[in-house]
């Protein structure tokens, strides 16, 4: 089990938004472990995450990415050690948190509309009818809708649209509440390559313009490259957690998939490379590197 | 048939008491459902609901064996049914098989009571069919007041409850406590359904709780819309029940079931010439 954590230098010069507020960490795990029975996902993860920072969560199927979002959220206990996230223990500061689950198509009798999911999001943790904050919450709702380019088919029932459609009903319900935190389980997933741009970019903006800290659980690093201050890497028990350029490198990856593993650099992309052709067992169906985004330079 | 649209009759039997107090009796069941009933579609809670009206029966059978007043038994049993349905996970592949075996036996234990039961036939009938005409001050009293309680529970957890029943996921995320929220909502839904069991019966429960809000969600997706909508279909469906009723003298629950699956059906076809258009908001 490796436990080394390959953490930026705190002195590293840097004009990153969080910088200046970084006494109070939005997600703070120290010797962290996660167990089901006697199989642990990782232990001994220690991660400071501070207001603002991006930080990508990758690994192949499996290796415990969602139940790292669970734990935050207070879902799942931790086998050991400690956990705040935005300052509370874990389930107590849940209003400042965003979350994007896993994809799970919406159940196709929900005969609510899109609106009602983003509106829910934005107040439906609070008591009482809300007749009082009416209009203040449809402005909110209306602009986030707009944000996420779903002004088209919000008032259509939820259950009836797209996968894509719902995913970004999903991306304004999170960020209608402007959180503190935000925890994206594979955001991207079924968005075609100009609505992942749209998403990532306005995830971006929101934590420049709010100070929010994202962990964004993702197989796909390439579209959030720029946007990722640190990675946290899983691997079957392993981790590692550290820049990009730390971490997606040919010999940390080999070492934490414990084989031969060739990380590649082109245009400004990552594309890991297993030995023997290997790489659907490595990472995910060759997520880092489907063949089509060779050619798509966006 | 022709006495079934005695116009004349009709207004003559209105202006007695006892009418307008089952007037008044299916008015107040008609807002509970209709505000009840989005949220128990929306949580697909229809069967459970049927479950919970069988087992208001049982104990209400178990009160007249008794000797107990048979109101508050089906009460007794409707929310006791309530709480164990509602500790199961509705997202459980085995919840829908669950309420069967469970409603099945209650079922049973009901039928074994009501022949164990020496008192009037008149009495045991009344509980599947209900017995709108005759109800007492203080079975309306009790029902007001119930009426009054979930009314404003519902006014409260109003945002939370529908939060937890469309995406339960995001809900227990934010912080909102769905566990006891299903529980909280279906001792409000054993209520509503053990006062309709006195009314129209527990077989036609699902006439007022459920009907009315299935039709408007059909033409609705909207939760504020659907929610008037099924009041007002609840209404129309309760209060013109008894009124039809009145001049044949026949049960009152074959007229609130033929006028609630009217209602369906209209919002049915509506639903489905409106699939071409996109818009159903
Ligand atoms: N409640 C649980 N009890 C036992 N095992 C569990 C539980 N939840 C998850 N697991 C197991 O823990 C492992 C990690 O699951 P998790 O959902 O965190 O994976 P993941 O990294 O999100 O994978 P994916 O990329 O497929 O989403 C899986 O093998 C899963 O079967
Ligand atoms: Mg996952």
């Amino acid at each position: 089990m490796s436990r080394a954590d390959i953490r930026p230098a705190p002195t590293a010069v840097s004009t990153e938004p969080w910088e200046s507020t970084v006494e109070h960490a939005a997600v703070a795990l120290a010797g962290a472990r996660l167990a089901y029975g006697d199989r642990v996902l990782w232990d001994g993860l220690d991660l400071d995450v501070a207001p603002g920072e991006f930080v990508a969560v990758l690994g192949p199927n499996g290796s415990g990415k969602t139940s790292l979002m669970r734990v935050l959220l207070g879902l799942q206990k931790l086998s050991a050690g400690t956990i705040r996230v935005a300052g509370a223990a874990p389930g107590k500061g849940n209003r400042a948190i965003g979350y994007i689950p896993q994809q799970r198509a919406i159940d196709p009798t929900v005969a609510v509309r899109g609106r009602d999911l983003v509106g829910l999001g934005y107040d439906g943790h609070r008591w009482g009818l809300g007749l009082a904050g009416m209009r203040a919450r449809r402005q909110r709702v209306d602009a986030v809708l707009a944000a996420v380019g779903a002004t088209g088919f919000a008032d259509r029932p939820v259950g009836l649209l797209s996968g894509g459609e719902q995913q970004r009903l999903r991306v304004a319900q999170a960020l209608v509440g402007e959180p503190r935190v935000l925890l994206c389980d594979e955001p991207l997933l079924s968005l075609d390559l100009a609505h992942q741009r749209a998403v990532s970019t306005l995830i971006d903006r929101h934590r420049r313009e709010t100070g929010s800290a994202v962990l964004f659980v993702t197989h796909e690093i390439n579209p959030v490259l720029p946007l990722v201050d640190r990675v946290v890497y899983l691997v079957d028990g392993r981790f590692r957690v550290g820049t990009p350029e730390q971490v997606m490198t040919s010999e940390t990856l080999s070492e934490l998939y414990r084989t031969d593993v060739s990380v590649v650099r082109v245009r400004g992309q990552i594309h890991v490379v297993g030995a023997h052709g290997q790489l659907g067992d490595l990472c995910e169906n060759g997520a880092h590197h489907p063949p089509h985004q060779d050619t798509v330079d966006h | 048939m022709d006495k079934l649209f005695d116009i004349d009759l009709t207004l003559r039997l209105l202006s007695l008491p006892f009418v307008t107090t089952a007037l008044i009796v299916a008015a107040v069941l008609g807002l509970l459902a209709g505000v009840l009933g989005p949220l128990i579609v929306s949580r697909n809670m229809a069967f459970s609901v049927h479950g919970t009206s069988e087992l208001a029966l049982t104990g209400g059978a178990a009160a007249l064996l008794l000797g107990w007043d048979v109101g508050n038994g089906a009460l007794a049993g409707a929310i006791v049914a309530a709480l164990v349905l509602g500790l199961l996970s509705r997202r459980s592949a085995d919840y829908d098989s669950v309420i069967g075996v469970v409603l099945a036996f209650g079922l049973g234990l009901g039928v074994l009571m009501l022949w164990l039961y020496k008192g009037r036939a008149a009495n045991k009938f009344g509980l599947l069919t209900g017995q709108i005409v005759g109800q007492d001050f203080a079975s309306v009293a009790l029902l007001s007041g119930c009426a009054v309680v979930v009314l404003g529970l519902l006014a409260a957890l109003y945002r939370p409850l529908l939060f937890a029943g469309v995406d339960p996921e995001v809900a227990r995320a934010r912080g909102v406590p769905t566990t006891a929220l299903a529980l909280v909502f279906a001792v409000m839904v054993g209520a509503a359904t053990a006062l309709g069991v006195r009314t129209v019966g527990s077989l036609l429960v699902l006439a007022l709780m459920v009907t009315p809000a299935a039709a408007a969600c059909r033409i609705t997706a909207s939760p504020l819309k659907a929610t008037l909508l099924a009041v007002l279909f609840a209404e129309v469906a309760a209060v013109g029940g008894i009124v039809l009723s009145l001049a044949p003298g026949a049960p009152v629950s074959a007229f609130v079931t033929a006028l609630s699956f009217l209602i369906y059906l209209v919002c049915w076809a509506i639903s489905r010439t409106r699939r071409g258009s996109l818009t159903r908001a």
